[in-house]
């Protein structure tokens, strides 16, 4: 699918309002949108929304060989998932160029900052390290997705904690979390990346620009710092020239924002682990906004499943019956060949044929059409003369359905021929049902009798509906 | 950590939240106990041609893993919840365009697929895309004494004899798509089945009072 371009009434109107110092959603120029960090019920589970803007991320971890120049070092690697989800724009499966430049630069940002102490992860040097993965999955894309994005995969990362393991000699031992509690991982600090959106060859700026900001944008600039005033990673891009004052004022303004997310992270952190300490429930299903009126939540609900039974047994004795029946005495024709259900006509090319396996599987409906054969038999009936009109409306309608109605009138012809001395078997409902009875009986009522075959048709065309 | 002690026959707490992204047509998030699912729709929009019918809506469904990629698995999960959606979703309203269902895994606790295309369901009643009737999954197992657990956690799924899902129309309370590992006898299925039939009404019922929370004036 492709993106929907934005109108040039919209571009004209945001960079108007941009210009006035004005943006559509009512913030100031340096202003972030509200930040909302929750956390899974699994260890290294992390979702942050960043106003409409929505990642979720999630650490795990598995012990592999280490790389032959680094044989004491652990393994990170960062995924980030532009989702379909996120934007109608973004394909599923293979990273567009725009992923890639993301997922590099998040890379910058956590690894080649060394955020997380890679010695730590070393099991046995040179033979077992532990490699941590981060997957971080782009749920909805309203502009500054590497903010969202750092936030998520450094809160995911100081939240997971990883199975502990024992060397001893030559045996290493992964414990389970029952056996021993998991440890988390050592992170040294916390880059968080911010976006800074650039108009008008850098006359004015943004901070945190929405999605619509950012395609009318001329050029943006993202800095990764932390708390401690450190710059992890800086990137420009679009064609524009930066002055050297515009530049440190965004980093001033960085350090300011870097700040505030940083002691939010960490408040987040605090109240998750004081809710699992004192055994509270956590997780999504926890966090759901309950007062909105597009949530709602059902308490946990008892159900009877004592009728089930009866229902099943009930379902189970309709169902033997005709699996019983169908015991059809085969017999032995030439060498290698046999027959079963002999004496009745060639059901072969008669569109009918499938309904009468269908007739098979239920019975009662065939009892009834039997009655219903009997009725017309004697002529007399009223509510048989008035079912069959009804029939024969209906079959018109089904008849559209089927482009092969004539030939059907042809076969038709051709089993009254074959079937011309066959005379009909008394039937009698409450008898045992035998394959070879139904299937005569059934050809008889396909060829004898025009109306209730051509009920049959109708039947068949709501099956090939 | 376990919230659910006493749903050996019944449903977990379900709870939803709808439209809750703001770029898809309709998005929504499923949860069944721990298990937590978002969905979210697409469409009707154009079809890349390659994929266009001409008679009816193409539905393509994508199942994202929360953590790896996907694989083998995860196409059979597509697979699934794409057939069990098609089936109700009126195709032929839309012909040659595309109604794309994107499920995002956010916590498997059991029951995961159940909870997919619940959430399916509900983000394509949040994308208002004409349906036939509604469609809900539910899971039951039975446990090592062959005791029926409705609706099971992952920890209850992992001594399991066999473990069913079904999903059932809301008309009729027909099968529309029925799924199943382990072996049983035909009895004990045809007791799943019933059982999951029932209890498929209590996610009818919570689709009913989530739209009319939706929809009420006050």
């Amino acid at each position: 699918m492709k993106e929907t371009p934005l109108s040039n009434v919209e571009r004209d109107f945001l960079l108007a309002a941009i210009r006035s110092g004005k943006r559509i959603d009512g913030r100031d120029t340096y202003d972030y949108r509200n930040i909302k960090i929750t956390f899974g019920l699994e260890r290294g589970c992390c979702e942050v929304q960043l106003g409409q803007t929505r990642v979720l991320a999630q650490v795990s971890c598995e012990a592999v060989e280490p790389r032959n120049a680094r044989p004491t070092e652990g393994q990170l690697y960062l995924n980030l998932e532009l989702s379909p989800m996120a934007s109608p724009g973004f394909e599923p499966g293979r990273l567009s160029e725009y992923g890639v430049e993301l997922n590099r630069l998040l890379e910058r940002c956590l690894k080649d900052s060394r955020a997380v102490d890679m010695e730590s992860l070393c099991i046995v040097a040179g033979e077992k390290v532990w490699q941590i993965r981060v997957d971080v999955h782009v749920l909805n894309h309203d502009g500054s997705i590497l903010d969202c994005g750092s936030i998520a995969a450094i809160a995911a990362l100081s939240h997971f904690r990883r199975p502990d393991v024992t060397v001893v000699g030559e045996t290493v031992t992964i414990h389970t979390p029952e056996d021993r509690d998991p440890v988390p991982l050592s992170v040294h600090h916390m880059p968080v990346c911010i976006s800074f959106a650039f108009f008008e060859q850098g006359k004015y700026l943004l901070v945190d620009p929405t999605f619509k900001e950012e395609s009318v944008m001329e050029g943006n600039m993202v800095m990764a710092m932390n708390a401690h005033r450190e710059l992890c990673t800086v990137q420009m891009t679009g064609g524009m020239l930066l002055l050297k004052d515009q530049i440190l004022r965004c980093s001033q303004i960085a350090v300011i924002k870097v700040a505030e997310v940083t002691e939010l992270i960490k408040k987040a952190l605090s109240n998750d682990a004081k809710a699992r300490s004192e055994g509270k429930k956590c997780g999504y299903a926890e966090s759901l906004p309950r007062r909105r009126i597009t949530t709602s939540v059902a308490e946990p609900q008892r159900v009877d499943t004592t009728k089930s039974v009866e229902m099943a047994q009930d379902v189970i004795d309709r169902a033997d019956e005709p699996v019983q029946d169908l015991d059809v005495k085969s017999t032995l024709l030439d060498a290698g060949f046999r027959g079963i259900g002999e004496g009745a006509a060639n059901t072969w090319l008669i569109p009918d044929a499938e309904n009468e396996v269908e007739e098979d599987e239920d019975e009662m409906e065939d009892a009834d059409e039997e009655e219903e054969v009997d009725a017309m038999d004697d002529g007399t009936s009223d509510v048989a003369a008035r079912r069959n009109q009804t029939s024969v409306s209906q079959t018109r309608v089904a008849e559209g359905y089927h482009s092969d109605s004539s030939e059907e009138a042809e076969t038709v012809t051709l089993n009254e021929e074959v079937l011309g001395g066959y005379k009909r078997p008394p039937v009698d409902p409450s008898a045992d049902l035998d394959l070879s009875v139904a299937l005569k009986t059934s050809q008889i009522v396909s060829s004898t009798s025009g109306p209730p075959a051509k009920k049959k048709t109708k039947r068949k065309g709501k099956k090939n509906k | 950590m376990e919230s659910s002690d006493m749903n050996d026959s019944g449903l977990r707490t379900a709870g939803s939240e709808q439209n809750l992204l703001s770029r898809p047509d309709g998005s929504a998030t499923f949860t069944q106990g721990d298990t937590s699912v978002m969905a979210a729709v697409y469409g009707p929009a154009d079809v890349r041609q390659n994929k266009e019918i001409i008679d009816r809506a193409t539905v393509e469904v994508i199942y994202k893993p929360k953590s790896g990629m996907p694989g083998i698995r995860e196409k059979s999960k597509e697979q699934l919840i794409r057939n069990t959606c098609e089936t109700v979703i009126l195709t032929a309203m839309h012909p040659r365009s595309s109604i794309t269902i994107v499920t995002q895994e956010v916590q498997d606790s059991g029951a995961l697929l159940a909870c997919c295309i619940n959430a399916s369901c509900m983000a394509l009643m949040d994308a208002g895309v004409p349906m036939k009737c509604l469609v809900a999954a539910v899971t039951c197992m039975l446990d090592s004494e062959e005791r029926l657990v409705l609706d099971p956690t992952d920890k209850q799924a992992k001594d399991a004899l066999c473990l069913a899902t079904f999903a059932f129309d809301s008309t009729n309370k027909k099968v529309v798509t029925s799924t199943f590992q382990g072996s049983c006898t035909m009895q004990q299925y045809q007791s799943l089945l019933a059982s999951c039939q029932t209890a498929s009404q209590k996610v009818f019922d919570f689709y009913r009072t989530s739209a009319e929370r939706r929809l009420a004036k006050s």
